[in-house]
């Protein structure tokens, strides 16, 4: 039985397809990530799937309902943590998850159980009185990781849930996530463009980009599709010729290049790279620098898409930017 | 479909909220009673035709205070779902298991409130000033007037909330709708002394039945029997909230 079904979902904007055609599944408590550059349609999708936007077309089931005919039990069984904060800042902490609380029909013994409970998991009990307005960031992310949480959900939709946050904050998050996927038995599906949070947390990872999906499993089993370590060689002139070189060896299991790199694949690459430097130094071809690292999912991102993620966000904002300056010109 | 706890959850949070922005309530008080002590005290002597003789121009003015006051701060919280989608709450609330109705009705009952109790202030400091209750009954059926004056036009501030992407309109709508329908409603002076073409535009606004029924009720003058304002002020007030539950159930969330 899978906890999510979404089969061929389809989103258009005025003849712009920002989601096209995705299908996945996601099992009982399941921790999955999608992981894509900004602009690769995870917003979009967790929208439909929470039932804010509606499908264009396809199909999809949350916790056994479909959420075009059946809205109101889908939103009964999912939590959800938005991308942008979303409590009421002028209200304290234990306010907001009673608002929540209640939205959700539950009584008050219940109530004040599961709201001790919350703020004990995210460690926030001695700031339940403190106003949201003096939280800290990483406070109010919390705040709401345990807000979703609190009805119990069967599904938990956390959307690029540490962004803007620093580096120790995060991991505190991702922490509380892994927690709350193992001891509170829910479902959790997560949007991120931390190849960080997708690899650390998530057992399963669709790698997203232009909405579409174009890899899906595990985070290992995505890295072995590279084959070994990957060497990566600055080169300044001429790659192409040392890769008319490199192409009959048998060892080497991919090639490519990206900008001033060129990045293989193999095994037991440190074991390799003297013979590659003497190619390269027969064919007279300069080598600036030589990396060898074990595949990430950096580099996965990159062998599916020919980009990396942060050129890929770059483009984003350089897009966002003319946007507004357009705007502005009107 | 209606949903009583959601709405009792969504006046709740007005509640507190209300209760909370001490500043706010200030602040919004503080408009109206300027109006009142300097228009009030400027032109109180003054002979203003129209006016029956036997009322002073404060006493005639309290009522179109009152309304005034409902009218901004009624607005106001229809439109305050613009600041609650700016702040991302409105997706907290929209993702909750609860029917669009009751969202909307919830505000509505949120927003009469706080706008009724910023109107029997007014009521209660105009006190001070002279101004002179008939009686409980009065004082009682005024509150009700209140209750539908505040209805009607939180109703209108849903229907422009739902309409607008972000708060940039804002002052557009201030100056474009709300002072019209305010000095369209006959708050500072008699209508019978405007030109028939603008007296015929004032009498779409529902303000000017508004005001002119708690006048009647509170001053014992007024341009139609109260029972006229009241029909159709209790009209206004259901059409705007149907039309402002309509927008907002169409309007996008993301």
């Amino acid at each position: 039985m899978f906890t999510i079904k979404v089969e061929n979902l389809t989103k258009e904007f005025n003849g712009v397809r920002a989601v096209n055609s995705i299908s996945f599944n996601v099992n009982d408590v399941e921790l999955f990530g999608i992981l894509g550059p900004n602009g690769a349609g995870k917003t979009t999708t967790i929208n439909m799937l929470t039932t804010l936007l509606k499908p264009t077309s396809g199909y999809v089931e949350v916790a056994g309902y479909d959420i075009s005919n059946n809205k109101d039990e889908v939103r009964r069984h999912i939590g959800v943590v938005f991308q942008e904060p979303s409590l009421d800042i002028n209200l304290t902490g234990k306010e907001n998850l009673e608002f929540h609380a209640m939205m959700y029909k539950m009584d008050k013994d219940e109530r004040e159980k599961r709201i001790k409970e919350v703020l004990e998991l995210v460690e926030l009990t001695e700031k339940a009185d403190v106003i949201v307005e003096n939280y800290s960031g990483g406070m109010k992310r919390r705040l709401e990781l345990a807000r979703g949480f609190i009805h119990k959900p069967k599904v938990l939709f956390l959307d690029e849930p540490t962004l803007g946050l620093d580096t120790q904050t995060r991991r505190h998050i991702w922490d509380y996530i892994k927690k709350l996927n193992r001891e509170g038995n829910v479902t959790i599906i997560l949007t991120t463009h931390y190849m960080d949070e997708a690899d650390y947390l998530c057992d399963r990872v669709a790698i997203i980009d232009n909405g579409k999906i174009v890899a899906m499993d595990t985070s290992d089993k995505l890295k072995d599709v590279l084959g070994g370590d990957i060497v990566s060689l600055e080169i300044k002139n001429d790659i192409d010729s040392l890769m008319n070189h490199l192409k009959d060896l048998k060892w080497i299991e991919s090639m490519k290049k990206h900008n001033n790199n060129l990045n293989l694949t193999m095994e037991r690459g440190e074991k390799r790279i003297p013979e590659l430097v003497s190619i390269a130094q027969r064919i007279g071809v300069d080598i600036d620098s030589v990396n060898l690292h074990k595949p990430s999912l950096e580099d996965v991102f990159l062998y599916f898409t020919g980009k990396t993620i942060r050129e890929q966000d770059g483009n984003q904002r350089e897009r966002n930017r003319e946007i507004m300056r357009r705007r502005v010109k009107k | 479909m209606i949903d009583g706890i959601a709405i009792y959850v969504l006046w709740l949070r007005e509640m507190k909220r209300f209760l909370r922005a001490k500043s706010r309530i200030v602040g919004t008080l503080t408009l109206p009673l300027l109006f009142l002590a300097f228009l009030g005290f400027g032109f109180n002597n003054m002979a203003i035709p129209g006016m029956q003789k036997n009322v002073n121009y404060i006493t005639f003015l309290v009522p179109g205070i009152i309304g005034m006051s409902m009218l901004f701060t009624s607005m106001f919280a229809g439109i305050s779902v613009l600041w609650d989608r700016e702040f991302g709450f409105l997706k907290e609330i929209m993702v909750a298991p609860v029917s669009r109705i009751s969202i909307v009705l919830g505000r509505i009952a949120g927003g009469t409130t706080t706008a009724t109790i910023q109107g029997i202030l007014i009521l209660l400091i105009s006190l001070i000033i002279g101004f002179k209750i008939p009686g409980v009954m009065s004082f009682l059926l005024s509150v009700v007037f209140m209750v539908l004056i505040s209805a009607t036009f939180i109703g209108l501030g849903f229907i422009f909330a739902s309409n607008m992407k972000d708060t940039q309109g804002f002052s557009m709508i201030i100056n474009f709708v709300m002072f019209p329908l305010f000095f369209l409603s006959g708050a500072l002076f008699p209508l019978q002394n405007l030109p028939l073409w603008i007296r015929y535009i004032s009498y779409l606004d529902p303000l000017t039945y508004g005001v002119d029924g708690l006048r009647g009720i509170l001053v014992g003058v007024s341009s139609f029997p109260i029972i006229l304002d009241f029909v159709i002020l209790a009209g206004s007030s259901l059409v705007m909230v149907l039309l402002g539950a309509y927008s907002f159930e169409k309007s996008d969330v993301v």
